[in-house]
């Protein structure tokens, strides 16, 4: 069953913490991965293949430099899936 | 009349790595030196990559120069003559000379004269597919000594404005001698390509190009982002079978002896990996940079030279990149 993008989000902060180990609370929607939340390329690379493995989606690789906000990641998945 | 029987190589049963020997280039460049023309800094370059300062060669410190180098101490620690060497494998993407081979001369040079020499061009996996011939040329008794050399001049392809790969890199030459066996030394290789992705890591344009003027100096370049998924994640997998077919698993590694690409690539991967806290993991790259060919034997190298690990012990190495490419085996310490 798809999950909600409640649900999407809360997965995906246990990725960018277990990753970065930023507050899963400091990952909200409206936060930039690069510019609020301070994670390079490589990271969102880890987080990307991480998050493919847990919410059973594919992300291309060049979709990935258009994943700027938490809100463009969830919605990315919630769609995919 | 009957047809006579014909005469094939004998086989012998087992083979193994004789020794090692290492040059690396003789200038020590930091990310302060190189941080400029790519707009960077010493700490993003550090955080990015590990790199503290990376290796190169000055103008007269050629790739030759260093391959008879780490040849030679290989040799010397093998303890055996040159002349015994049965066929010299190069492994290279920066030798100048689209033909003759860089083996042939490297050979001439080091008093491996006639043995066959030829390059091999896998970049950051060809020292393991140099390993993995060596191991089938000495088994089926066409050799009985094997020299396999990766080495590199990389600072001779790069750009110092590109921000994808020329500051990664440096320069130098690994060498290993292979030799027969009373017991195993070199597992099953599991290696491969994947010509899918032939434009993620290369050269700006070719030598047509170049010719052409519609082009200028050919240099390195990646699209990062693609070649460190593809070094983490199927790189995980290609560890783990070349695990399984040694008959061996993580617990049993004293090191693990990653191509040095990048710390982040290595650290992942052995994350993924899940290696063991006893495994001594290679980090050759923080002090010499990515030499594509030359870093698995440099890694080994240095851990062997600083007591890291001991001589018997099993070493998993794995090279990867251009091509793509990738090989990997599990070998006993020499």
């Amino acid at each position: 069953m798809a999950l909600s993008k409640t649900e999407v989000l809360a997965g995906l902060a246990e990725i960018v913490n277990d990753e970065t180990g930023i507050a899963t609370e400091a990952v909200q929607l409206d936060k930039s991965f690069t510019d609020d939340l301070d994670i390079d390329s490589i990271s969102m690379m880890t987080i990307v293949v991480n998050a493919e493995d847990k919410f059973g989606v594919k992300i291309p690789d060049e979709e990935v430099k258009n994943l700027i906000t938490v809100d463009d990641a969830v919605s990315f998945i919630t769609n995919a899936q | 009349m009957s047809q006579p029987i014909l005469n094939q190589y004998t086989p012998v049963k087992f083979s193994r790595i004789y020794s090692l020997g290492a040059a690396r280039g003789d200038l020590t460049v930091t990310n302060d030196d190189i941080a400029g023309p790519i707009d960077s800094s010493d700490e993003w370059i550090r955080q990015r990559t590990g790199i503290i300062t990376r290796k190169r060669a000055s103008e007269n410190l050629s790739l030759m120069d260093m391959a008879v180098s780490a040849s030679q101490q290989a040799i010397k620690n093998a303890g055996i003559d040159a002349s015994e060497i049965g066929a010299v494998l190069f492994s290279t993407i920066t030798h100048p000379h689209q033909t003759p081979s860089a083996a042939a001369l490297l050979a001439d040079k080091i008093g491996a004269n006639p043995a066959p020499a030829f390059d091999i061009s896998a970049a950051c996996a060809g020292y393991c597919y140099g390993i993995a011939q060596a191991d089938a040329l000495v088994r089926s008794g066409m050799a009985k000594y094997v020299l396999v050399v990766g080495g590199e001049k990389l600072s001779d392809f790069i750009d110092p404005t590109d921000r994808t790969i020329s500051f990664l890199l440096g320069d130098g030459a690994g060498a290993a001698i292979v030799g027969p066996s009373d017991s195993p030394g070199i597992s099953p290789t599991v290696w491969g390509s994947d010509g899918s992705h032939w434009d993620a890591v290369g050269m700006t344009a070719s030598l047509l190009e170049l010719r052409d003027g519609t082009a200028t100096w050919p240099t390195l370049r990646q699209e990062g982002l693609t070649v460190f998924k593809w070094a983490v994640w199927e790189m995980v997998k290609v560890a783990k079978k070349a695990l399984e077919v040694a008959g061996i698993t993580a617990d049993d590694l004293s090191a693990l002896v990653t191509h040095q690409a990048n710390i982040r690539i290595i650290d992942e991967l052995a994350k993924q990996l899940a290696v063991p806290e006893h495994v001594v993991i290679a980090r050759d790259i923080v002090y010499t940079g990515n030499t594509s060919a030359a870093s698995v034997p440099l890694a080994m190298h240095a851990l062997l030279e600083s007591g890291e690990v001991k001589s018997g012990g099993l070493a998993l190495e794995i090279g990867f990149g251009a091509g793509l490419a990738f090989g990997a085996q599990v070998v006993v310490l020499p």
